[in-house]
């Protein structure tokens, strides 16, 4: 198991380059992934603060690992499981009462055809 | 000219049976009122975390070994994002790196009669993840409605490797995974409300050479559509290959209603879903001890069972694989088989496979609604065997039993007097009686027509209301010719 962060690593370097720089380019479609919007300003300070994390991931990946067993979770602990049983009672009228807009009982959101 | 090489692979997902959600307390029935079964959870409202249900983890346990696969010791849970109103994290709890189950392999039977052959798919993986909720796009003054119902709904998402080669066996597989899930009762297999949705990948190779470009066909919900996108697709590719246009990799819809595949999104705009461990979640560890009680707890698999039939009742491989092809069927053949004796093994075979289920099939019902129950088909065989029915007669009690006229096959034979005719004497003062009365066809059988035969003994069994032996009618009728 890889450690977390270097799955975000490995979406954010594609095909970079040693020096790691990012392309204006590419950090516009990571944050259109994450459908954020990014002025071109902020997306030099995005670039810079990427790379910053590039470099950490540089740190940690020259770290000899051979022999260690790749982790999926800082403890060594396991996922706790609950019996199937229903515990949960219908709240819709409450949940909806905080929603923009309902109508026969769904929730009402822009338009969405793919 | 060389032919082209059809290559399908098929992603299966999978409704588990359980009453909760996969990482809610929220009840998982259809067709309730709209959101009436999204708890805080499946909402994603601030604050909540996922807990795992074990009835979910303990199908896949199940399923897993029912196929033969490995099941993870440990397996790791990841999130799937992208952005959708009915998703409403921005993420599908999933896995990906480390699936509760890899490999596998599921045996098919391909085709029907002389064209009929077995066959073996590999299974790449199956693993856990949850279902999203439902988009409803028509009618809400230029907004789409959100039904989260169905959203945390545990699903297991079975992946094969690109090992069918025709729609036939592409619906062969499905089939023969539906029966195993529903087997297993790990799901309750009902299509049409979406227990059951198969994607298949289709693409085109000449023989010999590496994988073409796929396309995607997603959300099949029946057989039948699966075999009809899955034809119309081929004959699309094989064009545009011919055409000199080169495939491109796409997820494709298809359309019942026009018979069409038409393409949803292509690589270019395809979704990167950035998966990572989902920090929520903590490696799920399952243990030798679980895996040796699910696997105690497993049915007799259907491969087992027909290879029992075989070698206890002595069924052709035809006859065990038909009875083996759901658990109704073969409980209820095991049953019939129970009251008629195993010495009746064959014939209750088929009046299994051809009689009740040429009734069932008629009037559309399940195996497990059929008003003639299995102690009655077994005491009607046995009624058979000891020669107080014959099968024309026997036929008449099953629509007797069918249509509720008695609950008892020997009530019946009483009541209807149907009992067959086998004292000698009585089949003998009949012939007689038809001899005299058909002076003519008499001759004409001695003059060498063997068809008046056939007519007599046509005759004697009408003077006998269809209940005298008919080998013994047969046989005394010649004996009085001679």
């Amino acid at each position: 198991m890889i450690p977390y962060i270097a799955f975000n690593f490995k979406v954010l370097c594609v095909a970079q380059p040693s020096d790691m720089s990012l392309t204006q380019e590419q950090i516009q479609r990571i944050a259109h992934l994450a459908r954020i919007a990014l002025s071109d300003e902020e997306a030099m300070a995005t670039r810079d603060q990427l790379e910053g994390i590039f470099g950490l991931i540089e740190e940690m990946q020259a770290v000899d690992t051979t022999g260690v067993e790749p982790m999926a979770h800082a403890q060594e602990v396991r996922q706790r499981l609950r019996a199937d049983l229903v515990s949960e009672t219908d709240q819709r009228d409450l949940f909806q009462a905080i929603a923009p807009e309902v109508e026969d009982g769904l929730y009402l959101v822009p338009k969405v055809i793919e | 000219m060389n032919s082209w090489e059809i290559i399908i692979g098929i992603e299966t997902h999978v409704q588990l049976a359980t009453v909760s959600k996969i990482f809610s307390g929220a009840p998982t029935m259809f067709g309730a009122e709209p959101n009436t079964q999204a708890c805080a959870v499946d909402l994603a409202l601030p604050g909540v975390l996922p807990v795992l249900n074990k009835k979910a983890v303990e199908c896949a346990i199940r399923f897993g070994l029912a196929i033969g696969a490995d099941v993870a010791r440990r397996s790791v849970f990841a999130r799937k994002n992208y952005f959708y109103p009915d998703l409403p994290k921005g993420y599908q709890i999933s896995q990906f790196e480390l699936p509760v189950v890899s490999g596998g392999q599921l045996a098919i039977a391909v085709g029907q009669g002389d064209q009929a052959y077995e066959k073996t798919v590999r299974l790449t993986r199956a693993h856990l993840e949850e279902d999203a909720g439902k988009s409803l796009h028509e009618d809400f003054h230029g907004k789409s409605g959100i039904d989260l119902n169905r959203a945390g709904t545990p699903l297991l998402e079975i992946v094969s490797e690109p090992d069918m080669r025709s729609s036939d066996e592409a619906v062969a597989y499905a089939k023969a995974l539906h029966a195993l899930v529903r087997w297993i009762g790990i799901c309750d297999g009902n299509m049409q409300e979406g227990s059951f949705r198969c994607d298949a990948n289709v693409s085109m190779r000449r023989p010999g050479q590496p994988l073409g470009t796929r396309r995607e066909i997603k959300n099949l919900n029946s057989f039948r559509f699966l075999k009809e996108a899955i034809d119309y697709e081929v004959r699309w590719q094989i064009n545009e290959l011919e055409e000199g246009r080169p495939i491109v990799q796409a997820t494709v819809l298809f359309d019942p209603g026009s018979g069409v595949t038409r393409t949803m999104r292509t690589k270019e705009d395809a979704h990167d879903y950035r998966y990572f461990p989902d920090p929520d979640l903590l490696p799920l560890v399952i243990g030798e001890d679980w895996i040796a009680q699910v696997q105690a707890a497993l049915p007799e698999l259907p491969g087992a069972k027909k290879a029992r039939f075989m070698s206890e009742y002595g069924l052709s491989a035809y006859d065990a694989a038909t009875l083996t092809a759901g658990l109704e069927m073969a409980d209820f053949y095991e049953a019939v088989v129970a009251v008629a004796g195993k010495a009746q093994a064959k014939p209750c075979a088929n009046w299994v496979m051809v009689d009740l289920a040429a009734r069932l099939n008629k009037e559309d019902r399940e195996i497990g609604a059929s008003p003639v129950n299995p102690a009655q088909l077994g005491s009607l065989v046995a009624r058979i065997a000891d020669q107080t029915l014959s099968n024309n007669i026997a036929k008449k009690v099953f629509e007797a039993l069918w249509n509720g006229e008695g609950t008892s096959v020997d009530d019946i034979i009483e009541v209807q007097g149907l009992k067959q005719i086998t004292d000698s004497g009585a089949i003998e003062a009949l012939i007689d009686a038809v001899l005299a009365a058909n002076v003519a066809m008499v001759s004409e059988f001695k003059a060498g027509k063997e068809k008046a035969f056939n007519a007599l003994v046509g005759q004697v069994m009408k003077a006998a209301k269809g209940k005298a032996n008919p080998q013994q009618v047969n046989e005394l009728l010649r004996q009085k010719l001679q």
